[in-house]
């Protein structure tokens, strides 16, 4: 009894933990923005860099081509091939990762303090001087050819591309993201320099720092690190057309399971409401309390895990969720997703649902910030969604002033279960096969 | 020139901060506890780690440490069903739990002014765990969901099972975390609740938090919470079957028609770090890097992917070095399209060849070397990691001293105990060799 009032007790105080994290904005002499927070306590810092236009800068022929590129930024930069690369990095005890997806080419590094200044120049010979060496395209080919291979027999790869293609068909978002066995056996070394120019440019460049090193010792770096980069990249597609409406794709698959995804209409990061629908979201299928997960999963058994989530591209604003079911039930799984989404559009969350999420979300916020490469990314994150410098320290009061009435009210005018679209990949029973 | 004069910087010894930020004691009801300091931000990682996994299952109950974890939030006399997770959510919390071979494990993620409640709860739901029959029944479902998700659906992961079920004939190791399917659905209230009493006991678990706390006050509310919990006297000792002489070389063969790119891979038994005695394992650490850690420098990326012509598009060693009992050294090779697995499999073979007769490359290992130092630097940077670090460790049977004479270990081992390692541990006749092909089939037409 004893543990029951001290749980109710603390339930009534909201945490008082705050979000603090201290960060400068840092302009070298050349120009370069960069979000910095110094923490000398572990020799390293974390950085974090992104080009913004991803593989959404792709046109239908050249499909693949940006990730493709991005895979060989290591494998031969300056005077290095592949092998010279990879040791001189090992020799430093530097990791460097490159990764593209829809929205932004990405790249974090770590790197020690006692190997700062040799650390970056190699970084910089990646960003700057690759080689693409025609050998390594044919290998760093290989490698995305088997993983196209592998992918066209993953059914939760193959729900997400169907779902993409059928949302979005006339733009990039369309595509698959690392292309197709024939686009990217077509792929020139011409395109893939095409690609490099088209991507890296000083105009759409978010850079964070974390980690020993001060804001007047990051200037200079930040020059010889992207200063020599062209001032501009190509130009981005248009903010995407939703072209979907509400049914039921399914596709035959071999397995005992199907994969599901829905989706229907978002919103953008950049909207007025999208801290309501974080609320909101959490309370539909955002945690595993949430009502889908009560619903499919603990009452019913029906799945090993449902969530639903926004996902706000720059480009495109989508409302989606996932589950896996057995064949058997599966049709009955996706009954009780439709049933409880037009519940919550039509009832709305209860004022005591609103408060739970937003005691969640404020206390669950200061957590997220806790180790310099996570902080690094989060910092890019910000900038690329135009948040301020002290967005941080003001989030908390911006979701306590949520109100129940808002959520019911933006539940009212978001969700809309004629909308909702499900992608069923498997052989689910009771659900006829899509032509 | 330059990296050469950066190499010996890295080899002086470690700093002095390395481990000072751990610290140790054990409660007279025989609950171990680690905490590790890292003011940065004010967050805590609280983690309780049974020494118990599925490995230590009683025959015909696979499954049942995994399917406890999933029942152990289903309330207690003190705390509803599902409560618990709502509670920690309450406090803007996350949380989760893990079952492995040798352990299962509860954390939460939570500000660091939230860690009494989470020891309460821990504390309480170690003894007091009260299950309904509708429960258990509705849970069961979601397992065996779980295991179709993760098992069924992915002929990779099938296979697997069945490499594991080949190399051990006798060892629960041969059997799969979350249980065969046949067994799962088997299992009833009671296998979970006599697992449970048991299993989950004070004496019998690790308690480790990370995070900005100092050891006085984990200290303080360990002894109030986890302190009054009487320890399970006459605790079983974990004596698993043991295998038989291998006699004969192993092989299988599988295939399915998702398979998109097939594979060879190879088993090998292979020695864990034990109490005190850890150098074995660490050359066979360094062993499994240079042979197929990075997929430019290791010697199979050099001789299968980056050769003209390639012979595999992807290769890699892999070794964990914390078990329990011994376990398993792991090459695999996918060859390019136009090799074949027997191909592939004397590629595999060609590699460890080449390897036994021209030895060990000492720039290779003194790279080797310093990206260890360095992840040392790199790990304090995650709480879950350095707490799981931990956890892992002192679940496999070794202790805090160990772990913290790891790093050590790894720096002082020579190229001839490396070789040592290898000739040791690259026996066939320890060995299974199993190809994942694709099946023929016009069934599998993807549109998309």
């Amino acid at each position: 009894m004893i543990l029951r009032l001290f749980v109710i007790a603390v339930a009534l105080f909201p945490l008082t933990t705050r979000a603090e994290v201290d960060i400068q904005e840092v302009t070298s002499a050349g120009g370069i923005t960069a979000w910095l927070v110094e923490e000398p306590s572990i020799p390293f810092m974390a950085v974090s860099i992104a080009f913004q236009g991803g593989t959404s800068l792709e046109t239908p022929d050249k499909n693949g081509a940006v990730s493709l590129m991005t895979g060989l930024l290591e494998e031969g930069a300056g005077p290095y091939d592949a092998q010279a690369f990879a040791e001189a990095r090992e020799a430093l005890a530097a990791q460097f990762r490159f990764a593209s997806n829809r929205d932004a080419v990405e790249i974090s590094a770590q790197i020690l303090t006692e190997n700062r200044e040799a650390s970056l120049e190699l970084l910089k010979q990646a960003l700057q001087t690759p080689t693409f060496d025609p050998e390594a395209i044919e290998r760093v080919r290989r490698q995305l050819l088997a993983a196209i291979e592998n992918n066209s027999t993953d059914p939760n790869d193959i729900a997400g591309r169907i779902m993409s293609g059928l949302a979005f068909p006339n733009h990039p978002y369309g595509l698959p993201e690392d292309g197709t066995a024939e686009t990217v056996a077509a792929l020139t070394r011409e395109d893939i320099l095409e690609t490099y120019r088209a991507v890296f440019a000083k105009d759409r460049v978010v850079v964070g720092v974390v980690g020993d090193v001060t804001a007047a010792e990051l200037g200079p770096m930040l020059d010889d690190l992207l200063g020599d980069l062209p001032p501009a990249s190509a130009p981005l597609p248009p903010v995407t057309d939703y072209a979907l409406e509400g049914d039921i794709t399914v596709q035959d698959f071999p397995s005992p399971q199907s994969v599901v995804i829905f989706a229907q209409p978002g919103l953008s990061h950049k909207d007025d409401d999208f801290l309501t629908l974080l609320v909101l979201n959490h309370i539909l299928g955002g945690s595993s309390n949430a009502r889908l997960n009560q619903e499919v999963r603990v009452a019913r058994g029906l799945t090993y895990g449902i969530s639903s989530f926004p996902i706000s591209r720059d480009l495109s604003y989508l409302y989606m969720g996932q589950f896996s079911s057995t064949n058997a039930v599966v049709a009955e799984a996706i009954d009780v997703v439709q049933t409880i989404w037009a519940n919550m559009a039509s009832e709305g969350p209860t004022e005591r649902e609103v408060e739970q999420a937003i005691t969640y979300l404020t206390g669950a916020y200061p957590l997220r910030f806790d180790g310099n490469g996570r902080i690094a990314s989060i910092l890019v994150g910000m900038q690329r969604q135009d948040l301020p410098i002290d967005y941080i320290a003001t989030r908390n009061d911006k979701v306590r002033a949520i109100s129940a009435e808002d959520v019911q009210a933006l539940a009212q005018e978001l969700l809309d279960p004629e909308a909702l679209h499900f992608v069923v990949v498997g052989q689910p029973q009771d659900l006829a096969l899509t032509e | 020139m330059r990296l050469h004069a950066l190499m010996l910087t890295l080899f002086v010894g470690l700093p002095g901060w390395a481990q000072d930020n751990v610290s140790t004691f054990t409660l007279d009801n025989g609950l171990e506890a680690v905490v590790i300091q890292d003011t940065r931000a004010p967050v805590v990682v609280h983690m309780l780690w049974y020494h118990v996994g599925s490995a230590d299952e009683p025959a015909g109950k696979s499954g049942i440490a995994h399917y406890l974890e999933h029942l152990m939030f289903k309330g207690t006399d003190d705390v509803g069903p599902g409560d618990f997770s709502r509670i920690v959510e309450a406090n803007g919390g996350s949380h989760n739990a893990f079952t492995s071979f040798d352990y299962t494990g509860y954390f939460q993620r939570v500000a660091a002014e939230r860690l009494e409640l989470m020891m309460e709860m821990e504390a309480d739901r170690m003894r007091d765990l009260r299950l309904d029959r509708d429960d258990f029944a509705t849970e069961r479902d979601v397992v065996l969901e779980e295991r179709a998700q993760r098992t069924d659906s992915n002929p990779d992961a099938l296979f697997r099972e069945q490499m594991r079920a080949a190399q051990f004939l006798n060892h629960p190791y041969g059997r799969p975390i979350i249980g065969w399917r046949h067994e799962i659905s088997d299992l009833t209230l009671q296998d979970a609740l006599d697992f449970y009493d048991i299993h989950y006991a004070p004496n019998n678990a690790v308690l480790i938090v990370a995070g900005d706390v100092t050891v006085e006050a984990v200290k303080g509310l360990a002894e109030k919470h986890y302190g009054p919990i009487a320890p399970t006297e006459n605790l079983p000792k974990r004596l698993r079957p043991t295998e038989p002489a291998q006699l004969a070389a192993r092989r299988l063969v599988m295939e399915d028609e998702r398979v998109a790119n097939p594979y060879v891979i190879r088993s090998y038994l292979a020695p864990r770090r034990k109490q005190g005695d850890q150098r074995e394992a660490a050359a066979l650490s360094l062993l499994s890097a240079l042979i197929g850690g990075s997929n430019t420098t290791s010697l199979m990326a050099q001789l299968l992917e980056h050769q003209t012509p390639p012979r595999a598009v992807y290769s890699s060693a892999f070794y964990d070095t914390l078990s329990y009992d011994d376990g398993l050294f792991s090459l695999v090779v996918v060859p390019t399209p136009d090799r074949s697995l027997s191909e592939a499999e004397a590629d595999m073979d060609t590699v460890l060849q080449t390897f036994l007769q021209d030895g060990v490359n000492s720039d290779k290992l003194e790279r080797l070397k310093a990206q260890i130092r360095a992840s040392q630097i790199y790990g304090r940077d995650s709480l879950m990691g350095q707490a799981q670090r931990y956890g892992r460790a002192l679940t496999a049977g070794l202790t805090i001293d160990d772990v913290a004479a790891w790093p050590e270990v790894l720096q002082s081992i020579t190229e001839e105990e490396i070789m040592a390692a290898a000739r040791s541990v690259f026996d066939l006749n320890n060995s299974v060799t199993g190809w994942l092909d694709r099946a023929d089939t016009e069934t599998l037409e993807m549109n998309q």
